[in-house]
């Protein structure tokens, strides 16, 4: 029953993955795929915390944590390319 | 790419800046003295840390996080790799090869029984050239106009 639940959510995660990995490729404009990644980071979260229960083990939990980081950078320095042309400014008042 | 003279008010992003970066200052500084037991260690402590400042630099600019975190990176690196130098050079004050390190039980006020290991110092080196070699990186391609 338990492995029945981790197989058909590993599944329907792979599924999900698929299909963002498809609006990553076709996506009409640069915004859709930024948003395409960060939710595929979300998904690599959860696919690691779904292994690290197939496992038995807690070693991989500092992964999760850090993975919801760098998604979180990641996707605000590509906004942030968007919406200004530079990731690091010199001098924002200029 | 620049667009010019587009002024934006980033006060959420700069509002939640103000909040993530201790939160993962907090988790690098506990990947950094977990490395010993569990996976972690000096190399992906620093790079938190040095994402960390990198989160600081999106949200802000090079002249405020330079107000806020006056610090030398070349300087740093240099001190980092001095560190794990001298833990090396340190063993022979006792007579034994180059890089022999040890550990000890020692009975902290607050921690109680403490297992403290001369490797930590050399992880504090490693920690610092991480830091350092990635923000001199990243300042210099942010600065250059």
């Amino acid at each position: 029953m338990f492995e029945t639940v981790i197989i058909i959510s590993l599944a329907l995660i792979a599924i999900s993955s698929f299909l963002l990995i498809i609006r990553l490729i076709k996506g009409p404009s640069v915004p859709d795929r930024a948003v395409s990644l960060d939710a595929f980071g979300i998904n690599l979260i959860a696919i690691t915390a779904i292994i690290s229960v197939v496992l038995k083990t807690n070693a991989f939990l500092d992964v999760i944590l850090l993975l919801g980081i760098l998604a979180f950078i990641g996707t605000v320095a590509i906004a942030k390319f968007l919406e200004k042309g530079e990731i690091v400014e010199n001098d924002r008042d200029q | 790419m620049k667009k010019a003279g587009r002024k934006t008010n980033d006060i959420i992003l700069q509002t939640i800046t103000k909040i993530v970066v201790f939160i993962i200052m907090i988790f690098s500084l506990y990947l950094f003295f977990a490395g010993h037991n569990a996976p972690g260690g000096g190399f992906i402590g620093g790079l938190m840390t040095s994402s960390a400042i990198v989160l600081l630099l999106i949200a802000y600019d090079v002249k405020t996080v330079k107000k806020i975190l006056p610090v030398n990176y070349i300087m740093m690196t240099a001190v980092g790799l001095f560190i794990a130098v001298m833990t090396g050079v340190g063993s022979f004050i006792f007579g034994v090869p180059f890089l022999t390190h040890t550990f000890g039980h020692f009975h902290l006020p607050v921690l109680g029984d403490t297992e403290l290991a001369t490797a930590v110092l050399f992880d504090l080196g490693v920690y610092l050239v991480v830091i350092g070699v990635t923000m001199t990186i990243i300042q210099t391609i942010g600065e250059t106009e």
